[in-house]
């Protein structure tokens, strides 16, 4: 084990060290803006797919919702970063503009959203149906129902599910080597390769990451603990994932 | 339409260049399950006994897979296969043996909840008609917590299925890099992304389908 090879130069005029920490932080850039994109666009889809039935019938804004989960949950998160990166903009010329940090972002939010949508639906429906009916009976509307009743309650129940899903996001986020964003997985492969000293990237790399998800753990775990309504016992959730 | 152009799908392409890298990902897919879920029960029952040097590195091994990109893990297996066995490996054979590795650490939590979930009643009547622990697990505790796991058992499998592309990492040659190969041969690099997507999209959109009818039938027998 020779990990003097982080403090050499890198032909560039920085450290191999200094290129680390910039990649680590390329991971937790692009895991962050997906993970801000995957909570709003998930909540909302959520929420949207169990909206109440009208005149016995589904809304169509509920079976746009189903159809986005689906859509977005049974393609593999590589391919759709390859579609953002190459297919969007060559559809859509607007899109060149862009900068592929945003599309990696947008692609790996929209395949989070998915299951964060899931995960709301689930912990909605997982509430006594009492819940509503008491804020119907106070005469909220719909909207209000959601803002003050259900969603408040239903974020505290799918706590630990969220954690596990910005956990796998955070994980996921490795795929943006394959489209040339400079993040550890990126890292690993080229400076592994060109330092003939791959065993030692790796384990700094992997170590990166593990302590990354490990810090995303205990800030939830923070989060659940502080927002914790007494008399009320968060669902568990069983494995799976990735 | 969109600048694209599909003209170039016709069945020679298809069974010249995706057609090995589809059978691969099936191949890929059913070995690591199998493979996954063998080494997953060991495991799970490792981590339910009562014995330290079984449950700590179980433990530790499921813990620290589940911490790390399986980019990653696709990776370090590529580097590291090589150094033990003493010979290169082909990335193919790579994928299969990490695959089957990391998903039994996933395959095992499923499992241990699904050992957790039977009662405790079952356990002692078995011990009560004079069972081994062995016998006990095969006979009675195990085909319980198969059957009732069954619907998150084959979710993961749909997962697994989707992850298969990651091979894309150290070069395999999968569904992905069929159609990628493909593309670039046919001048066509961005329409087989679509393809690559439908081809995925239709595969686990029906076997989710199924997973949720087998859900509903399930529900009723118990």
């Amino acid at each position: 084990m020779d990990f003097k090879i982080l403090l050499g130069d890198d032909g560039g005029g920085r450290t191999y060290l200094e290129w680390l920490m910039q990649a680590w932080g390329w991971t937790l850039a692009v895991a962050v803006s997906a993970w801000l994109v995957a909570m709003l666009v998930g909540t909302l889809v959520g929420t949207l797919r169990t909206l109440p039935e009208q005149a016995g019938k589904t809304p169509l804004v509920a079976k746009l919702a189903n159809a986005w989960v689906e859509l977005f949950r049974n393609i593999p998160v590589l391919v759709q970063v390859f579609l953002w990166y190459f297919v969007v903009p060559k559809m859509f010329p607007a899109f060149k503009s862009i900068p592929s940090f945003i599309l990696i972002a947008l692609a790996l939010g929209f395949f989070t959203s998915a299951r964060i949508a899931e995960q709301v639906r689930a912990g909605i429906q997982s509430l006594p149906k009492g819940q509503r009916y008491a804020a119907m009976a106070v005469g909220f509307t719909t909207f209000e129902t959601y803002r003050f009743v259900i969603l408040p309650m239903a974020f505290r129940i799918i706590l630990p599910p969220l954690t596990s899903e910005s956990m796998n996001l955070l994980k996921n986020s490795s795929v943006a080597f394959a489209v040339s964003i400079a993040e550890l997985t990126m890292y690993a492969m080229q400076v592994g390769e060109e330092t003939s000293k791959p065993v030692e990237i790796y384990l700094v790399v992997t170590l990166l990451y593990a302590l990354s998800a490990f810090a995303v753990n205990r800030a939830m775990a923070y989060v659940e603990r502080r927002i914790q309504v007494p008399g009320f016992v968060a669902a568990g959730n069983v494995g799976g994932g990735h | 339409m969109f600048n694209l152009d599909f003209g170039f799908l016709t069945w020679d392409m298809f069974s010249k260049f995706v057609l090995n890298g589809f059978i691969f990902s099936l191949e890929l897919t059913a070995i690591a399950t199998l493979g996954g879920i063998a080494l997953g029960t060991v495991l799970a029952l490792m981590r339910l006994s009562n014995k330290p040097f079984l449950t700590v590195p179980a433990t530790i091994y499921v813990n620290g897979l589940r911490s790390i990109p399986l980019v990653m893990v696709i990776l370090w297996f590529f580097l590291l296969i090589p150094f033990v066995i003493g010979r290169p490996i082909g990335a193919e054979i790579s994928a299969i043996i990490t695959f089957v590795a990391f998903e039994a650490a996933y395959f095992s939590e499923i499992m241990r909840a699904g050992i957790q979930s039977i009662s405790r009643g079952q356990i002692f009547a078995g011990q009560a008609m004079g069972f081994t622990y062995a016998q006990n697990m095969r006979l009675v505790v195990l085909p319980q917590a198969f059957r009732n796991m069954l619907p998150v058992l084959l979710t993961q499998t749909i997962i697994l299925f989707q992850d298969t592309s990651l091979v894309y990492a150290i070069g395999a040659y999968d569904l992905l890099k069929g159609f990628v190969t493909g593309g670039k041969i046919y001048g066509r690099v961005e329409e087989v992304y679509i393809l690559a997507a439908l081809v995925y999209f239709v595969i686990c959109m029906s076997l989710s389908y199924a997973t949720r009818r087998l859900q509903a039938k399930i529900a009723i027998i118990r």
